[in-house]
Formats: C-alpha cells, structure tokens, sequence
C-alpha cells in the first residue's frame, strides 16, 4: 500500500473524513456523525474483544468528531487503555486523545497517572517524552499533585536526554503555572539555572522559559542566572550566521533563544558587576547596530526574526532606562520604522514608542517625531495602526506640544472610528485638562469636544468641566459666554444642554449685562432645547431655572409661569412633577434672603484625582495610563495606584470609591439624591448630579432638613449599617470544598430585601455580608461587603455567585472576583452587575468560600435579587387604572391571597414598603381610601411586563387580614409577586 | 502563548491548542469570537491587534490562517516566526503540505506541534531536530516496511487525499485538492 501517509494510515478514519467533507449540510454531517457513533459505541460494548489497531481508529474518529464541535460523551476508558499499549503509534492516539478531551472524571485521572508513571520511569526517551508532553497539556492539579516532585528530579539528572530535559523544562512551568504551590523549590533550581550553559541549544531554549517564570516569583534564588544569561548572549549575538546550524533561522543566529535570553534580563535590575554589565552593553549595542546594517536575506522571515530581537532588546534598554546613549539610538531606530513599508514594524514601533515616551532621557527625542505620528493618524489604513498613533500622540503630550496634539486629536474625532472614539474623547479630555495653562482653552476644548462627539462624551467628562469651572473663577465668565454661544446652535448635543444650564444657573449673572444675553434671552435659549431633553436633563433645567429666580429676580414671573403649567405641575414623570412643585412653591413663599441661601453659588469642590482618569485607567487597565503621569501629575499617579488596588484599610477603600462608581454613587442619575451637607443640599439635586460620581460612601441617607428632595425610592438604610440586623446563625458551614446547600434561613433573608436595596443580608460570628444595590430598567448593580468581624484574617476567600437551572437563561449575573485575603477587621467590596433577561422566580445563589484558621467555610445564601427590582414606577389616573384593571381580566393573570398581618398596618410603614417595592403608589384611585393601589412596569430586556397591585386592609376584624391581588400582563410574574409580597405585610 | 487555532477562509476550524485552562464553552466562544474578528480584516493589514487583554497574531498562508494569542509582555515578531516555522514543520514532514493533509492526518499535526512548542513555549527550534523526533517515532511503528518509512517525503504521491490512504477516484478531494493550493507555494515566494 505504497499510497499510505507517513505514520498510519487508518483508512477507515480517512474514509470517514471524506465521507464528512462530502456531507452537503449540517443535517447531513450530524446524521453521518451520529450513524458513527452508534457504531462505535456498539464496537466498544461488544462482546468480542477489540484489537488495538481497531480501538485507536475508533478512538481518533472520536476525536475527530469532537474536534468538529460535537460533545463526546465516551470512550474515555478506551483511550485510557491505549496508554498502556506496547505499540506506539497506538500510545500515541491514546495520549492525544486525553489531552484533547480530558475532564476531571477522578477515577480515569488515577489510570492515567499509573499509565504516565509507567512511562516516565521506562526509560525509553520516546515513551518519556510522549509522557511529559500529556501531562504539559492537561496541566490539572491532580497530575501536579503526582508528578510535581518527579519531573525536576528527571529534568537535572544526569543520564536524562536531551529531548527528555526540554520535555521535562516545560512541562514543569506549565505545572508551576496551574499549581505553583506544589512545585517546591530545592536543590535542583540551582542546577536548573545552569542548564543556561548546557551544549545543546535545544535544552537551553526550553530551560529558560522555566527560568525566566521561576525568576519572576522568586528573583534572589536565581540571581546567578544574569550573568549565564548575559554571557551566552554574547556568545550568539558575536557568532557568524554559520556557527549555529540548524539554529540559524534566516541567518540570523538563534532568535528565538536571543529574545528569551533578553525576556529574562527584564526580571532584574542592570548587572551590578561592571563587568557582566559591560558586557551586556556591548550586546545591546551589537544589536542596535545590526539593524542599520543591509539584510543579509530579502525574505521577510529574516528582518522579522532580526526586529524580534531588536524589538526585546529595546524593551530590555527601556525596563533598564538608565543609559540615556541607547534609549536616544533605540528612539531613532524606531523613528525609523514608522516610515517602514511594512505595516507590522509601523505599528511595532508606535507601540514601543509610548513607552519610551516615558522615560526622561527619551522623551524629548520621541517628541521629535511628532509630525510623523501625526501623519500616521490621519493616513494609517488600519485602525489599529491608528490606535496606536493616538495611545503615542497621548503618551508624548506635554505642555510644550498639548495645544497642537489635542487640536491634531479633535479634528481626528470628526472622522474616528467608532470603535475608538469614546476613549480618544477622555483622552482630550484629560491632556485638556492637564496641560491647561489658560482656562479659557479648556473650556473651548470640551464645549468643541461635546460639539464634535456628544454621544461620546461620558458623564465624567462633563462633571469635570463644571467642577472645574466651578473651582476657578478667573474662568467663570469665559465659560459662560462661550456655552451661550454655543447653545445658539439650532442643534446642539444634550451634553451642551447640560453644561449650559448648569453653568448659566451659577454664572448667568455674569453675562447678563450684555443686552444680547440678558436674563431673559438666557432663559428662553435654554427653555427652547427643554423639550427635546431627556428627563436628567429636563430636571437639570429645572433646577437651573430656579437658580435663576435667584440670579434675576425679574425673571421670577415668567418662569414661575412655566413651572406653573400643566406639563410641568402634572408631569407623569415623579422627579419632574416634584421639582416644578417645589420650586415654584419655594420661590412664592420663600423670602429673598431665604431664596439667596437656599440657592446659594456652589462651593467649590474639594481637589480630587480627575474622574476621567480613573475612567481611562479602568478602561485601559493598570499601567496604560500611569506612562503618561510624567512630571507633574505624580502625585496624580500615586493616587490611582492606591485607588486601583483594593486594600482592606479603609484608605484604600475610599480611594477605590473615587475611582469607581461608589456604593453610593447614583445610578438612576437624578432619582436617589445623595446630599452631601446641608448647604450643598441646598442646591437640590442638581448638585447632587455632579457629586455623584464622587460622593463617598458615607451619609448617603442623611434626610435633608427642608425635606426638598426626600428620596422617595430608598428606604432610609445608611452605608455603614453593616453592624444592624443579621441573622444568629453562627455555627460554622460543613467542610467541604463543593459550595454548601442554601442556609436554611435563606429564603428568609431574601424576603427581607423585596422592598429594600440595602441593608445586612447575613451576619455571624465570623463574617458580615452587606449590600447595596442600584436598579436602572433590566440592569442593576449590587455592591456587595465581606465584613471580616475577628481579628484574624481569612484566606482563600473566594465566592461565586451562580443562577441555578433554567434561572441561568433568565438572569444574568457578572462578577469580578475578590481578593483572596481578608484581614482581620477588614471589609472587602464586590460588585456585580446584573441583567434581567426575561422575568424569573428563583434567586441566583452566592457560595462563599474562606479559611478560618485553617477551617474551611462555606456557606451560601440567596442573593436578593427578585423580580420586582426591575420595577419601572408608572403613574396614571383613575379611569386608566380600572380601565387597565378591567383589561387584565383573564383568570390566569390574576394572582390572589388572604393572609393574616404579621406586621403593624401602620400607614406609614405600608407606603414605605409598597414604595420599596419599586411601583408607583397612586393616590384617589380606589373608592375604599383604606386600601392601596400601585402600579408599574416590570422592565426585563425581551419584553415589559405592566403589573397592577391592590392591598386591601382589614383592620377591623378580630385578626388583622390583608387581600393583595395582583394583575400582570404575564400569569408566572402575578404568581411570583403575590409570594413575594405575602411575605412582607 | 495561551493558545493556538487553524481555521481555513471558511472559518472552519482545523487546529485548535490550549494552554490554558478554559471550559469548552469559553473555547467555542473565543473561537467563534476570532474567527470573526481576523476573517474580517484586509490582506494589507497589520498582522497583530489587541483583543481583550491579549495580543492576537497571525498570519494567512494559501487557504490557512494561523493564529495564536500572546501575552502583553510576549513578542509579536517571534510569535510570527514561531507560526512560520510551525508551517515550514508540517511543509517538510507532509511535502508541499495543504490544508487537506492538515484535514486527514489532523493527529499528526498535534504530534509535530508538540515537538516544537510545548506548554505554550518553543521547546525545539532547530528544524533538523524536529522532524528527527517525528521520523524516530514514525520508526517505533510495526508492521510497515521501514526503508520506505525513511524515504516516505520523496516517494510519496502528489495527491494528499491518495497521501491520507483515501480512494483516487473520490472526485471530491481531488476536486477540492486542485483548488487548495499547497501552503509551501506561499512558503517559496516570502
């Protein structure tokens, strides 16, 4: 059969290829597949014995099969037995096949590990290697477990071959990778650095990728590797093309060992050893210099395998940023490549750039090539290529160049791409605000920024050029007169809108004495964009007219007039309607000196890191912008890292505040006012739009004295509450790693949180878990603190909050894991984000894992996340209500219960309840003034779901009763609620 | 390196290495998610972009694309260089190899991966030394005649269907042999 591949052929296998690839569609190839299936399961079950040659082309077509796409639910046992196979090739399929396929079924991993110890000590190389790669590939603890003690012994001995040793390297760093606690250091790590100067290039390359992450972890152990590596460096990057043989790749000696050699220098600090430094030097040098000599190949493998080491060699002289000669020669090589013809070493190059930018002895020379980079925005074919020019133009702004980068970046955005605008928009946004000598250019900037890209700009964005017109009076009138202007536009992005009536309700006065901008044109300039303003915006105004009841008496009447009227008093809009009733009474009952304190000019704000830096940096992630925190914004910079990193000091706690949304933070926008003091308070929530990004955990409650803006929605549930209410369960969760069953009182627990946001959702004698948490539509956000209440501190914490069954398509829940150690007396913050995908009745579930003194807990509740938390308020009339009522007839929509009281029925308490259940209380509806009505809609992201809801009191009689009927446009959501809500009465 | 996809023009997937640990359903998502992404991009782009928080690079020869995730502080050059000698790899063992022999003798392909790159790292960069430890295994085997075993790349036929032990007159693969050009002619002219 001289046709035969190399190796095996398996006609059957091939046979069964084709006979796939000739399937005409997805129908067809499921029904082939399954037809193999079955066969092969009936050959495997089957009375007669199978030869190996049979079993491993059954096995390989399983394998093919699951590689298709298609779940293989067997033959597991039959790969296993492959393993022990004498013969090879069939060893071989069995391995693959485990390594593709392997899951942690325990038993099978026992046969496996026997199979793989057979093969590590038979001494064939071959078997050995075969041994080694599968455990590379699986890489799970339990193998670590096995074999973690044997492979370094195998890696340094003596009589081991060189094939094997490569094996062996790497195959331990994927072992320390997965499981680094059970690879212990030990007498081999000194004999595995010197396997930098073994013979066999082979073996060092593999060696010192297992060096190089050893060195990571623990850099004094392996200290001695430095000068190894740097000498055998030396030694390939001195020898001629020709020295090497087989490990010349395009003539250029060894790369890949050259960049690995370079990776692991940028572990340590430059040689102390002058010697062992010079030598490097000369390396790097060497390197360098090679670039500018002609290639000796046309072929792109030989130039890409030369700039590889270039490029690592460049990182290893920027991670040492200490010889201003090679950081100026690696600046020019680069300023080369950006007019490369070749896309990858343009782009390779702007990359590289940005972070020689940040090194003082190089910056001055990246500047150089501004225009280039410049030219590169505007003309790079490829928006990554382009990214990158934008992440260098930004990384190389100083004040010298700011004016010119941010107007090259401003024209840019007229054109960007969409997938990159919105962080070009805080990237201006910040160099503005950064290098802003005069004030009256930062203005422009924004106002030209919202003008260009309103969709773009995010909340932080214009927060900030208030706070910061705010803070600085010099700029005050500038910025007033400019956002008139610019509201003169017939059509003007909201942001604007914003800005402009937050600005002209401070600083109005301050152009009014032109007769082009007097009170009352500023007044009907912003009034004229109010109806096309969303309703943050529209509150916005509102808030800015009554500031300017203030500023300009005269325009008292007019605007009375407006907040008088019907679509403002009557608005079916909660927020709104209360805003015009309470400034409109505010201003006729309110004497001038009481209105001129009420509506006092804002303080200034308090200095803080820039929102919109914590924005970018969240964005980008760590590191990305702290290359640009040069000279000035040190400080800046010492900040964020502080905010970025999450220490349980409650310093750290705060600054991770400012620098995400805070618990407190306002997610609805307008809705819960987070006053800040009581002057501030004053100023309604207006103020409170802009300090809520920033307004830190703490009084988030404090009910304003005026009672202006009592939240309506929020029961009032204070941030450090984390030490009320908690449950006496105190007994520690069964030892076992699987999450624990739900707590008994779980159910409970959730049913304290339908008509509430926060509050302490579990307490015991170890740990505290607190909550609170925002609903907006079909998402929400819940903060979530792990309150460590003994002084000794947890470790491993770990939790995982999971939607059981079909809960899983109905809900969705992300969260970002948490740090694994909590100390005593420390508190800990997780956020998830939730979506509602369609409406549900279970409760996801949250397992919470820690040790305890060496104990393992375990415990999970039931995260109080109900349907009604997606509760959109809906107000309506009378007649709409019964008329709705009427509508909603069908039996099965209507849910129905009698139940005694198990609270008081104090009125208060009932509305507070029923209004915590996020519907609209609606007043005058039922003829009965005893029972309650609300109304709402639930909001998932499929479909909204109207529900209507009738409390009926029954005081009088000898045991307090209540009748709740509910009607929803959906029968499983008028069941759910009415269970929920039985419980809460 | 964190893994390693084939896929072909189609966005059929041919190869597919891990080396790290993800569910199957983060696999079929990420590959889905790639397949995409690089399938959408122009001939003259650059061969790197980001993607989440890795660095993807690759590379399109004949009917191929290679495809590997890195990580920030790995070098996108050499990764380039790692994924040509790969091609170079299975170009010497399969002789002028195309996507079919990739198809048919996928086993293969996994075994000559491993030789080279091992845990996500080049565990042997010298050509010569690769192909020895395929060819010495190849010899383990029984029952076929050795001498044509170490000949095999000169005495093999043109046709990688016949090649993969499949029938000559299946007018499919041959069909879909002549319009797959064998990745080595891509190999010659860079």
């Amino acid at each position: 059969m001289p046709a035969v591949s190399k190796g095996d052929g398996m006609r059957g296998l091939a046979v069964f290829i084709s006979d796939i690839r000739n399937c005409k569609s997805k129908e067809a190839e499921i029904k082939r597949i399954n037809k193999e299936l079955a066969n092969i399961r009936s050959k495997f079950k089957g009375d007669k014995a199978l030869d190996g040659y049979s079993k491993k082309k059954y096995v390989c077509k399983l394998l093919f099969i699951f590689l298709l796409g298609h779940d293989i639910d067997f033959g597991h046992m039959e790969a296993v037995n492959l393993l022990s196979s004498n013969k090879y090739t069939e060893k071989q399929i069995g391995y693959l096949f485990i390594s593709v396929l392997v899951n942690s079924n325990s038993e099978l991993i026992r046969l496996i590990n026997n199979a793989i110890k057979n093969d590590l000590s038979s001494r064939n190389p071959t078997f050995m290697c075969l041994a080694l790669h599968c455990i590379a590939n699986v890489g799970s603890r339990e193998m670590a477990e096995a074999f973690a003690s044997e492979i370094p012994r195998i890696l340094v001995a003596g009589d081991t071959m060189d094939s094997v040793k490569q094996s062996a390297a790497l195959c331990l760093l994927r072992l320390y990778k997965t499981s680094p606690d059970l690879v212990l250091m030990g007498e081999w790590t000194s004999r595995v650095v010197h396997l930098l100067n073994d013979q066999h290039m082979g073996v060092v390359t593999a060696a010192i990728s297992l060096i190089t992450c050893l060195s990571q972890k623990n850099p004094d152990e392996f200290k001695t590797c430095v000068s190894l590596a740097v000498s055998r460096l030396s030694r390939i990057v001195s020898s001629a093309s020709t020295d090497l043989q087989d490990y010349t790749y395009y003539f250029v000696p060894a790369p890949w060992l050259s960049c690995k050699l370079l990776r692991l220098l940028q572990c340590y600090p430059p040689p102390e050893d002058g010697a062992v430094k010079g030598r490097l030097v000369e390396c790097l040098e060497t390197i360098l210099n090679k670039a500018q000599e002609p290639p000796k190949s046309k072929k792109v493998q030989h130039s890409n395998a030369k700039n590889a080491i270039l490029f690592e060699a460049i990182s290893l002289i920027i991670h040492y940023d200490s010889e201003p000669n090679l950081l100026v020669r690696a600046c020019n090589q680069l300023g080369q490549f950006l007019q490369h013809r070749e896309t990858n070493l343009r782009y390779l190059a702007l990359e590289s750039m940005c972070t020689l930018a940040s090194s003082e002895f190089s910056h001055e020379a990246v500047k150089t090539h501004i225009e280039t980079v410049i030219n590169a925005l505007k003309t790079e074919r490829d928006v990554s290529v382009r990214q990158r020019a934008a992440d260098l133009l930004y990384a190389m702004c100083d004040r010298s160049n700011a004016k010119q980068i941010v107007a090259e970046m401003l024209s840019y955005l007229e054109t960007a791409d969409y997938s990159i605008r919105e962080e070009m928009v805080l990237k201006v946004a910040i160099l503005a605000e950064k290098y802003a000598v005069d004030y009256s250019w930062y203005v422009d900037t924004i106002l030209n920024l919202i003008r260009i890209a309103g969709d773009y700009v995010s909340e932080e964005v214009w927060y900030r050029v208030i706070q910061i017109v705010i803070n600085r009076d010099d700029v005050q009138g500038y910025a007033a007169k400019t956002v008139f202007e610019a509201l003169q536009a017939p059509a003007c992005h909201e942001n604007m809108v914003k800005v402009g009536g937050y600005i002209l309700g401070e600083f109005g006065n301050l152009i009014a004495g032109d007769p082009r901008s007097s009170p009352l044109v500023q007044f009907n300039l912003l009034h004229s964009k109010f109806h096309l303003c969303s309703v943050p915006t529209r509150a916005l105004l509102l808030s800015a007219y009554i500031k300017f009841i203030n500023l300009f008496p005269e325009t008292k009447a007019t605007i009375q007039e407006v907040l008088r009227c019907d679509s403002q008093i009557r608005n079916s809009d909660v927020e709104l309607q209360q805003r015009a009733v309470e400034y409109l009474k505010l201003s006729s009952i309110a004497s001038t000196d009481v209105l001129a304190t009420v509506l006092e000019e804002m303080p200034p704000f308090p200095e803080r890191e820039s929102s919109i830096l914590a924005k970018l940096k969240k964005k980008k992630g760590p590191g990305a912008v702290s290359v640009t925190e040069l000279d000035d914004s040190k400080r800046e910079a010492g900040e964020l890292n502080g905010g970025a990193d999450r220490g349980p000091d409650t310093a750290a706690m705060a600054a991770s505040n400012a620098s995400t949304p805070s618990p407190s933070a306002d997610l609805l926008g307008i809705r819960s006012a987070a006053p800040v003091g009581a002057a501030q308070t004053n100023a309604g929530s207006l103020l409170v739009d802009v300090f809520s990004d920033s307004g830190p955990a703490a009084p988030s409650a404090a009910v304003n004295d005026d009672g202006f803006l009592r939240d309506l929605e929020q029961p009032t549930e204070t941030s450090d509450s984390l030490l009320v209410e908690g449950s006496g369960d105190s007994d520690s969760a069964p030892p076992s790693e699987d999450p624990a069953p739900p707590l008994s009182e779980a159910d409970e627990l959730l049913n304290k949180f339908v008509c509430k946001n926060n509050g302490v959702l579990f307490e015991n004698q170890l740990l505290q878990i607190g909550i609170k948490s925002e609903y907006r539509q079909n998402l929400g956000r819940m903060y979530l603190f792990y309150g460590n209440k003994t002084s000794v501190q947890f470790a491993s914490f770990s939790t995982t909050v999971s939607c059981p069954g079909e809960l899983q398509a109905q809900l969705n829940v992300q969260s970002k894991p948490v740090e694994p150690l909590v100390e005593g007396g420390a508190q800990i913050q997780q956020v998830l984000n939730i979506e509602c995908i369609t409406d549900f009745c279970d409760a996801p579930l949250l397992n919470i894992k820690f040790r305890y003194g060496g104990a393992l807990q375990n415990l999970t509740l039931k995260l109080p996340v109900t349907i009604n938390k997606f509760f959109q308020p809906t107000e309506m009339s009378s007649s709409d209500f019964f008329q709705r009522w009427k509508q909603l007839s069908q039996p099965q929509q209507e849910a129905q219960k009698i139940f005694k009281a198990n609270h008081s029925m104090d009125t208060e308490v009932l509305k507070a309840k029923l209004l915590g259940l996020g519907t609209a209380l609606l007043d005058n509806i039922d003829p009965n003034p005893e029972n309650y009505v609300c109304a709402g809609v639930i909001q998932t992201k499929g479909q909204q779901i109207g529900c209507l809801l009738r409390l009926e009191p029954n005081a009088q009689a000898q045991v307090q009763m209540y009748r709740l009927t509910l009607r929803c446009s959906k029968d499983t959501v008028s069941k759910r609620l009415c269970e929920l809500l039985a419980q809460q009465f | 390196m964190q893994f390693m996809l084939l896929f072909s023009r189609q966005g059929k997937l041919r190869l597919q290495k891990w080396y790290v640990p993800l569910s199957d359903k983060e696999k079929k998502k990420i590959t889905r998610e790639l397949v995409q992404t690089v399938l959408a991009r122009k001939p003259k782009m650059c061969s790197f972009l980001e993607w989440r928080d890795l660095k993807i690079v690759y590379k399109r020869y004949a009917s191929l694309y290679f495809c590997c995730a890195i990580e920030d502080q790995d070098n996108e050059l050499i990764t380039l260089e790692i994924i040509h000698r790969y091609v170079e790899l299975l170009d010497k063992y399969f002789g002028s190899v195309c996507e079919l022999d990739i198809i048919f003798n996928f086993e293969k392909a996994y075994f000559i991966l491993d030789e080279f790159l091992l845990g996500g790292e080049a565990q042997e960069t010298s050509k010569k030394n690769v192909l020895k430890a395929i060819e010495q295994a190849d010899l383990l085997q029984e029952n076929i005649d050795f001498q044509m075993r170490l000949f095999a790349g000169c005495q093999r036929s043109r046709d990688p269907a016949q090649r993969a032990g499949g029938n000559r007159t299946d007018i499919n693969i041959i069909f879909i042999a002549i319009h797959t050009p064998p990745i080595s002619q891509l190999l010659c002219c860079m």
